[in-house]
């Protein structure tokens, strides 16, 4: 049924290269993400995988190369433009407020949406206090999706790096994304935090009908949750295709798979 | 007393016309009855969303309507099974009242039973229709499905990641209510006629009890059994239709039904679910309820917490929390059980319940509450009287799925932490030949579905149902249940011995983790213990008390005479009670190893596996009755990578003090105990 539901490219990458100084991160890297597939980005370390994410969600201007993001060509955007037209992100090293409890944590994800300015948010009055409540409902809403209430009050610092990484996805979540990027969302998690994980990335696809770009090492996740893979390899793309297919990918074999022929 | 007015008004039907067509002898009519009587009261709550979502007696009537009108547009008939399956959630209760409604039987399953387990449930039940919490469930019944073949249909609550199922037989809970609304709008006097077709005598429920041996059995009770005994500990506790109650235990346990589902429709109160397992003690301080029960195991979860974070706190915090602390466990007590104390006391615990005790139980969710209940476990005397000593109205029960479960109470004022009670108005209970417990009573169980054998075996020819727990009446008439009959036995000189009475004696002692008593056909009681690591290891810190290992540390003199300390505070109780006085521990060793789940020796519920202990350490148990200072032995461990090994250790042996035994003289007393037990 995946293959029904999946429409045409939403984000093309097109040439994308990106150095810094002597050291050539991504060349002539090519890649469409199509809506509401999952698509995994591998590759061993050091091949540019997160460095691609840098360039959508616009933290990084690579040299060379357009992002066509919904029918528009930019040659460079900017995160804040990136996250306001509905690309999220989580990172690989958790990015949260530590002291913050996690329902604060994914109310900063709602910011975006905000229509009353800092003067109203702050006196917390009128409009400002109605509107607030629109996005506690919705943020609650994602909280029971992600079954962190027993948590909800709990300032993230404290929570075990499973739970926090589900945090930053709830936050993600919150900004109501088009696109979702999520660098390593199963690092560093034992077997049953990765089921459950797995189970919330195909529940979001189905859904929100998000789509999801994941960068991810575990090959068993990979191949069981993604419509799509691509490899990266040194910077440059390998392979690009169907799990299977890729798995079957004699230069990827060689290149990250690493069975010896 | 207008809560006692309002039961009164709710009953009164019932009691005017008891007999006739119109008495509310099934769940069902007591639904209706609510919903007129009622209507806009609260009768469930849920949190959701972060917010607790209501719904009245009206409405609860109305959601019942419905799904029963959608199950029997998918064609469910009387006498139908139907299984429920999930966490509380207020639609999986509606599931039972509307099941009961069209004249079927619910069948509620231990939510977090692996599929084997819920296929043999399944099919045994004959099982047609199940309702589910949710995809995991689903999974689960989709799993099993080829080995149920009465199986028809599943209908799941949350939609959730079920979207592209394929399978047939997958029915969304709102699309059922729909129909169901659809067809009660063609055919409005159905469902008022099913509920009259069903009377007191039908069956309401089958529960199936978890079973340590063998399969699972189901209890088939009926609508009189459940409201007999409901209505009976309604006017035993004084309950009214203000109570408020967390449903937070399986529903497929005989005592969240009662609590959450009996009750709540016989005095009308509000069952409120939480929002998750994990969320329970959070919401439960929310809601602050009037009427609670729960396992020992969660009174002492919340004590650890409260004590972790009292030490915690700042000295004049801890300080004033200890010096009240002291005061309540003096006069607590006794005031809560309206005695006699010192003005001075009196006035402290004022202002201790000001400053610190009702802080504490407001943080706590215990503020509002009337009525405690704990069972199912031995619970620990010092646990037992901190929550009383609060002024929480902490109290013991004793009763099982066969009896519904009500058989004893303790009374207001009479709450003990070594008793389950008296038997509550209606039960007769008596003490066999042998100390086993055997009880008649309207919530008795018409039988085990389709085990007539074992239905047999529990329910004698004379109606009197056989417990298989052994216990007896103590002095003032309160029933003490020792240990499972099949464990009891009797020491050399023919006194009772009852092996896990004594171990939970020693294991309220926080530096005892377990401890395994030997005695049966034996001249004396003798114990292996283990210690509690850390609690132990804390204690040799403190001391400076340098350690290297477990087993260093258990064969540590320091550490025996710490063992041997409450081995003799153990012996003073038991000294006090006649009839285990012979039982007090003689000789004991703290064993070099702790006892594992992974060698066979515990359960995976931690219940300690007598046989194979005294097999494995024979040499040791011989030790212990030769006289010898120490016992030599070797056993085969196996370690957390799975690797096996051998362990050889010389274990010292102790004598403890006993108490003398009070009142008694010591030759001719096992000839009394004995008679005192038939």
């Amino acid at each position: 049924m995946a293959e029904r539901r999946i429409g045409d490219t939403i984000l093309d990458a097109d040439s994308i290269s990106l150095s810094f100084g002597g050291i050539q991160a991504l060349s002539e890297v090519s890649l469409a993400i199509r809506e509401h597939e999952i698509l995994a980005i591998i590759g061993p370390n050091g091949a540019g995988k997160t460095s691609l994410l840098n360039v959508i969600n616009g933290f990084y201007h690579p040299q060379r190369g357009t992002l066509t993001w919904k029918g528009e060509v930019r040659r460079r955007m900017r995160p804040y433009e990136a996250a306001a037209q509905g690309i999220a992100r989580t990172f690989q090293n958790v990015a949260l407020f530590r002291g913050m409890t996690t329902l604060d944590n994914i109310m900063t994800g709602r910011l975006m949406r905000m229509r009353r300015n800092l003067f109203w948010q702050a006196l917390r009055v009128g409009p400002a206090a109605h509107e607030e409540l629109e996005h506690r409902a919705y943020v609650e809403r994602i909280i029971d999706f992600l079954e962190i209430e027993a948590i909800r009050k709990v300032p993230v610092g404290q929570l075990a790096y499973g739970l926090q990484k589900r945090v930053e996805l709830a936050r993600a979540l919150a900004m109501e994304p088009e696109l979702l990027l999520l660098d390593e969302p199963m690092a560093g998690m034992n077997v049953e935090e990765k089921e459950d994980m797995c189970r919330f990335i195909l529940d979001v696809n189905d859904e929100f009908g998000t789509t999801i770009a994941l960068i991810e090492h575990d090959m068993g996740v990979v191949m069981d949750i993604s419509d799509r893979v691509a490899v990266l390899d040194y910077g440059r793309k390998l392979a690009d295709g169907p799990p299977d297919e890729v798995r079957s990918d004699p230069d990827v074999i060689a290149a990250y798979l690493g069975v010896e022929r | 007393m207008t809560p006692r007015a309002a039961v009164a008004t709710t009953q009164e039907p019932a009691a005017v016309t008891a007999a006739g067509p119109d008495a509310l002898d099934t769940f069902p009519k007591m639904l209706m009855a609510h919903a007129k009587l009622r209507p806009d009261r609260p009768a469930m709550r849920e949190k959701d969303y972060g917010i607790w979502q209501s719904w009245s007696w009206g409405e609860v009537a109305a959601e019942v309507a419905a799904l029963a009108g959608g199950l029997a547009s998918l064609g469910f008939a009387r006498g139908d099974k139907l299984a429920i399956i999930g966490d509380n959630r207020p639609r999986l209760y509606w599931a039972i009242a509307a099941t009961q409604a069209l004249g079927g039987v619910p069948v509620p399953v231990y939510q977090d039973s692996i599929a084997d387990e819920m296929a043999f449930v399944l099919d045994h039940a004959e099982v047609r229709f199940a309702i589910v919490e949710d995809q995991e469930q689903v999974d689960k019944l989709v799993l099993v499905k080829e080995r149920c073949p009465l199986l028809e249909a599943v209908i799941f609550c949350d939609p959730r990641g079920l979207r592209h199922y394929p399978q047939p037989y997958l029915h969304a809970y709102d699309r059922v209510r729909e129909a169901g609304r659809a067809m009660l709008g063609e055919r409005p006097d159905f469902l008022a006629a099913e509920i009259a077709r069903s009377h007191g005598a039908d069956t309401a429920i089958i529960l199936y009890t978890s079973g340590t041996t063998g399969r699972p059995k189901g209890v088939v009770l009926s609508f009189d059994n459940l409201i007999a005994t409901a209505r009976a500990a309604i006017a035993f506790e004084g309950l009214s239709d203000k109570e408020e109650v967390l449903a937070y235990l399986p529903m497929a346990w005989i005592g969240e039904h009662i609590f959450s589902y009996a009750q709540a429709y016989c005095a009308g109160f509000c069952v409120s679910c939480p929002e998750s397992g994990a969320t329970a003690m959070t919401d439960l301080r929310e809601l602050g309820p009037s009427y609670l029960f729960a396992p020992p195991r969660i009174f002492e979860t919340i004590l650890t917490q409260v004590m972790i974070r009292m030490e915690d706190a700042g000295w004049v915090k801890r300080r004033l929390f200890h010096y009240f602390l002291g005061v309540a466990r003096r006069a607590g007590p006794a005031l809560l059980d309206r005695k006699a104390v010192g003005w001075r006391d009196r006035a402290l615990y004022r202002l201790g319940d000001l400053l610190v005790y009702a802080p504490l139980k407001n943080t706590l969710g215990l503020s509002r509450v009337r009525v405690a209940y704990t069972a199912g476990e031995a619970i620990g005397p010092d646990l037992f009287l901190f929550y009383r000593s609060l002024g929480v109205n902490l109290k013991q029960l004793y009763g099982m799925t066969e009896s519904s479960v009500f058989l004893c109470i303790q009374k207001d004022g009479e709450a003990r932490p070594d008793t389950v009670g008296v038997p509550i108005p209606g039960v007769e209970i008596k003490i066999a030949e042998g100390g086993e417990v055997l009880f008649r009573s309207p919530g008795a169980f018409q039988c085990y579905f389709k085990n007539p054998d074992a239905t047999a075996e529990a329910k004698g020819a004379d109606d009197w149902v056989h417990t298989g727990d052994a216990g007896f009446f103590d002095a003032d008439r309160q029933l003490t249940i020792v240990d499972r009959a099949r464990d009891v036995g009797s020491l050399a000189g023919g006194a009772l011995f009852a092996p896990k009475f004594i171990e939970n004696k020693l294991k309220f002692f926080p530096y005892i983790r377990e401890a395994v008593a030997f005695g049966n056909g034996r001249d004396f009681v003798a114990a292996f213990i283990n210690i509690d690591l850390e609690a132990v290891g804390n204690w040799a810190e403190r001391r400076s008390l340098a350690y290297g290992s477990y087993q260093e540390l258990a064969a540590n003199p320091l550490v025996y005479d710490l063992v041997e300390g409450c081995i003799a505070a153990a012996n003073r109780d038991l000294a006090a009670e006649p009839t285990l006085a012979a039982s007090q521990i003689r000789r004991f060793l703290i064993l070099h190893k702790e006892l594992d789940a992974d060698d066979g020796e515990l359960t995976r519920t931690r219940k300690v596996r007598r046989r194979t202990i005294a097999e494995r350490y024979q040499s040791l148990v011989e030790a212990l009755y030769s006289g010898a200072g120490t016992g030599h032995i070797e056993s085969e461990v196996t370690f957390e990578d799975g690797r096996r090994g051998t362990m050889r250790a010389e274990l010292a042996i102790r004598e403890a003090a006993t108490a003398p035994l009070p009142r008694l003289t010591p030759e001719p007393e096992p000839v009394r105990r004995a008679e005192a037990v038939a």
